[in-house]
């Protein structure tokens, strides 16, 4: 029952992100990827990921959302920038197209040679916790090395330029 | 969760993946093209969850933790660059940067 709900929630998020990449409205693109996000947290539950569904909601469909609504909010939509989004993609499609095509088509005809019947356990909190702390604990540090360097590099993207720059 | 289970949700993982490259090479708005850098994400984080769930192994969430890491750092980067492009390009079109200069 449960795969039938992961297979079909899985079908959802793949309709509305065909429809969020194809908006020319900023804002309706941003809409149809928290439909994304949440249809694909439906489906990490149904695949018994309890704690990855909680974390896409909370940190997929909040933080990074949120953050995408803040830029969106200092951008202008007006009417000519809808219609100059909508004439580049109807330019631009077909090549873009076949390769995403050709991407998924080994996925779609190729032979997966899957022939073990295991009984999927739900996977707990705990297990993966213990995973991330003990064997993977380097992962975790390379993660936050990660993020201080985005950090860091936000910062000094995203500063004002008050001081002259050209300096001899 | 049997092997044909498993096989539909790599196509729907592909899937995913795919339709967020259509959208990276298709759109011009960097805005744009950072949505669909995220879908494109997701579909590798469905692939990690869906192995894990088959295998009844942590490892698939552990993978799918730091696929949500790198996302977020790659947006925030990429919001900062979309917002200084702005500034200094006057334009929101990834093709005015396309030759860089320096």
């Amino acid at each position: 029952m449960s795969l039938l709900l992961a297979i079909y929630a899985g079908a959802f998020a793949l309709v509305s992100a065909a429809i969020a990449v194809t908006r020319p409205n900023a804002v309706h693109a941003l809409l149809y990827l928290v439909v994304t996000l949440l249809a694909l947290a439906v489906t990490f539950f149904a695949l018994g990921a309890a704690f990855a569904a909680v974390l896409l909601i909370m940190i997929y469909a909040g933080a990074i959302v949120v953050l995408f609504v803040f830029v969106v909010m200092t951008l202008p939509i007006s009417p000519e920038s809808m219609t100059r989004e909508r004439a580049s993609l109807r330019g631009a499609w077909p090549v873009p197209l076949l390769l995403s095509v050709l991407i998924i088509a080994p996925f779609v005809f190729g032979e997966f040679g899957i022939a073990a019947n295991t009984a999927a356990a739900p996977v707990s909190a705990q297990q993966v916790g213990r995973l991330l702390f003990g064997p993977w604990a380097l992962a975790v540090e390379l993660a936050s090395l990660l993020l201080l360097a985005g950090l860091i590099g936000v910062r000094h993207i995203g500063r004002s330029d008050r001081t002259p720059r050209s300096r001899p | 969760m049997t092997g044909s289970d498993l096989i539909a949700m790599m196509i729907l993982a592909a899937g995913l993946f795919a339709i967020g490259l259509f959208g990276v090479l298709a759109r011009r708005g960097i805005m744009f093209q950072l949505v669909a850098l995220e879908v494109a994400l997701s579909g590798p984080a469905l692939g990690f969850v869906a192995a894990g769930a088959y295998h009844a192994d942590p490892q698939g969430q552990g993978m799918f933790i730091l696929v949500l890491t790198l996302a977020a750092a790659e947006v925030a980067v990429g919001l900062a660059l979309f917002l200084r492009i702005r500034r200094i390009a006057g334009s929101d079109d990834s093709d005015v940067i396309s030759g860089m200069k320096g």
